[in-house]
């Protein structure tokens, strides 16, 4: 089972501390829900996680199974089988999603063998016929495939695409970093139907978000809050109506109380 | 893309093959050089006169003092006049064994297979293969080397040949191309054809040191459309050579001309041009070019927009590497009212490459409602390349006249890169993918075949790039 394991993470960013020692394990068949206000740190987790050369370890480790990929490029962590679905997705301009992705795809999908699949190079052809039926299921326009990547794409669209993306590339561990916000209700719950499809004893997902909206349709294992840089409370799926209902403000005075 | 990862053979395109003559001239230029040019071509006086009248011009004109360094240039050393002993053969398989291994190692074959239609292809600076259509020649569509045309349709080329679009005066390489030009394409769409067909041709250098003076010349009807395509691919040498072509073209009352060229001179070559169209009424140009090779360039097509409602749409993308300078451009001329014109340059400079962008927009007193785009992307693959944009704008009628020019250079931006490669794409593919995104817009116009051989020269070029992977 693969396991992704953060150890006393401490992290800066442009000289400034804003992981200070965070713990957390995610195992693959369960989704943790990390939840905190603005500034806490949320997106800083998961561009370190990937590898954003921006983003410096100053203490602690990152491990895959027990090996640490910290040195790792971003490339290499994710043919380890790791994802980030963006929060803000970017637009490459001139890229096609299909050219775009079927390399991504060939790279890390076809050359893994745990996935039982031939490791076969992938045809154009055959590889739109993969996308066609992943577009579907997220209820995405068959033209979104020779869109350039995300140009032009509405907030929820680049939303879905990064979904579409995951659901093509299987990843073993995926974060979702806010995929739920800018979502309307409709589009939430396709998302939230194509990640429970996906969902199984071969994924395991962090779930970065704001609100406890999406908790509703993918129901974590876990719930962690953070806070300031470290996770400040963990617990099952209570603990997200609790903070629902009774707001930040309330961990902060607990915190000082304790 | 055939494949992710292109696999690409360097060594086609730095062949050198030997060719073989019947005749050259000697090196450097005197009124005895231009005389045996046009005795050896049998051409009538009236165009020897030409030249010589273009010789003096040439004389009298000054280098010019701004833009690229030409100062190595020296014309003592340069042949300006080569004959390949073989002529012209109407089909494949009569060319000579080393003509055909050229076109092969540039790619030929397939491309001629698909095209067959009514391609020419240009080995030195003659025709010697050609093939026209029949139902070209039926539609009384003319397609012809310069030379031919010179013989079969002397009026046709009297009245259009560096008169009123490019005079010898124009500029000191235009004077010198007058004097000792040779080859070209020569197309004639009489009134109301729609050429079904791009008319295609391919010049190749492969004689060192030899000047290349290819005039080409399009003459678009009332309401006719033509789609002109030409590449060049040359192998590689060591000592400088110069090429400079001129184009001329006329659009005719809501005429349509596509002009689409892939220029890949060896990078000892001095490419200096002229190219420009005359636009009438409610006519459409389109000039659509890709630049790849050569030491020196300079390249600045224009298009005079002298009737009302015309346009023009300028496409470039230019690659500077290792030792190259090149200043690519558009000039917009207009007298007309209600014309517009959208200019899109695109470069990428890697390796201490150096690309810039010189671009003229004049609008005439009386052109109002005139509008004019000018956007200018530059693509800086390390820190020791540069590109540069200058653009001047001469600007006398004010009513309803729109100019804008906007201009971009930058490195790839680190979260693109970063976006990719979280995807499992190594540095180098997805710096690819981000190129060939730049270029996209251009190479959605270009024939598949040509975007094939253009991304593969670009990647080629990038992936020797210092710290690139394989």
């Amino acid at each position: 089972m693969v396991e992704l394991r953060i150890e006393d993470l401490h992290v800066s960013v442009e000289g400034k501390e804003i992981l200070k020692g965070l713990n957390l394990k995610v195992r693959q068949g369960e989704i943790h829900a990390l939840m905190g206000p603005n500034a806490s740190g949320k997106s800083t987790l998961s561009y370190t996680i990937m590898g954003h050369p921006k983003y410096k370890v100053e203490k602690g480790d990152i491990l895959l199974n027990g090996e640490s990929i910290i040195r790792l490029s971003p490339d290499e962590r994710a043919r380890k089988g790791l994802f980030l679905a963006f929060q803000y997705p970017l637009e490459i301009p001139g890229v096609s999603l299909t050219n775009f992705l079927r390399i991504a795809y060939n790279n890390l999908v076809q050359t893994d063998k745990s996935k039982d699949i031939s490791s076969e190079i992938v045809s154009v052809f055959k590889f739109k016929e993969i996308l066609k039926e992943k577009l579907k299921l997220l209820k995405m326009d068959e033209s979104f495939a020779n869109r350039y990547l995300n140009e032009g794409f509405s907030g929820g669209e680049k939303k879905k695409c990064e979904i579409l993306q995951m659901a093509i590339l299987r990843p073993k561990i995926a974060i979702l970093d806010e995929t739920d916000s800018g979502l309307d209700v409709d589009a939430l719950k396709i998302v939230a139907k194509v990640i429970n499809t996906l969902m199984g004893p071969d994924m395991g997902i962090l779930f970065i978000t704001h609100y406890q909206r999406i908790l509703r349709y993918v129901r974590p294992s876990y719930v962690h809050i953070l806070l300031d840089g470290r996770i400040v409370k963990s617990g099952k799926e209570d603990l997200a109506l609790e903070l629902e209902e009774k707001g930040y403000d309330w961990i902060k005075k607990e915190l000082l109380i304790g | 893309m055939a494949s992710d990862k292109m696999i690409i053979d360097e060594s086609k395109y730095e062949a050198k093959i030997p060719v073989r003559y019947v005749f050259k001239t000697e090196p450097g230029l005197t009124e005895r050089t231009i005389r045996e040019i046009s005795s050896e071509k049998n051409e009538p006086d009236w165009m020897l006169k030409r030249r010589l009248k273009s010789f003096e011009i040439f004389k009298s004109k000054p280098m010019p003092t701004w833009g690229p360094d030409l100062s190595e240039l020296d014309f003592d050393k340069i042949t300006f006049y080569i004959k390949p002993e073989e002529r012209k053969a109407s089909s494949w398989e009569e060319l000579p064994q080393d003509i055909r291994e050229t076109f092969d190692r540039l790619g030929i074959p397939e491309y001629e297979r698909r095209f067959l239609g009514g391609s020419g292809a240009m080995y030195e600076s003659e025709v010697v293969y050609s093939k026209l259509k029949k139902e070209l020649r039926e539609m009384g569509v003319i397609f012809t080397d310069t030379d031919t045309a010179v013989k079969e349709y002397p009026e046709l080329v009297k009245e259009y040949f560096m008169t009123e679009c490019v005079p010898p005066s124009d500029n000191k390489f235009a004077a010198l191309h007058g004097a000792v030009w040779s080859g070209g394409s020569f197309i004639y769409v009489p009134p109301y054809v729609k050429v079904p067909v791009p008319l295609q041709i391919y010049f190749v250098m492969a004689q060192e040191a030899e000047g290349q003076f290819e005039h080409t010349i399009i003459i678009a009807e009332e309401g006719s459309e033509v789609n002109y395509i030409e590449g060049c691919s040359a192998p590689r040498y060591s000592k400088s050579s110069l090429h400079s072509g001129v184009v001329e073209i006329f659009t005719k009352k809501n005429a349509r001309v596509r002009y689409t060229s892939i220029q890949n001179w060896s990078k000892s070559i001095y490419n200096l041009n002229t190219k420009r169209a005359l636009v009438d009424e409610n006519g459409v140009v389109e000039w659509i070019s890709g630049t790849m090779g050569s030491k020196v360039t300079m390249l600045y097509p224009g298009s005079v927009l002298r009737g009302k409602g015309a346009r023009a749409e300028h496409l470039t993308i230019g690659f500077a590497g290792k030792g190259q300078y090149k200043e690519g451009g558009a000039k917009i001329m207009i007298s007309a009212p209600y014309t517009s014109a959208k200019v899109i340059a695109k470069s990428i400079c890697a390796n201490g490459g150096v690309m810039g962008y010189r671009g003229l927009v004049k609008i005439n007193k009386g052109a109002v409602g005139s509008k004019v785009n000018v956007r200018c992307d530059a693509l800086l693959m390390d820190s020791s390349s540069k590109s540069f944009t200058i653009p001047y704008n001469e600007i006398n009628e004010s009513k309803e006249v729109i100019v804008s020019h906007e201009a971009f250079a930058g490195k790839i931006d680190e979260n693109h890169l970063f976006y990719l490669m979280s995807r499992g794409l190594n540095e180098e593919e997805a710096k690819a993918l981000i190129v060939r995104g730049f270029i996209e817009p251009i190479m959605k116009k270009l024939p598949f075949e040509y975007a094939v051989e253009l991304n593969r020269l670009i990647e080629l070029e990038i992936s020797k790039l210092p710290g690139a992977v394989g």
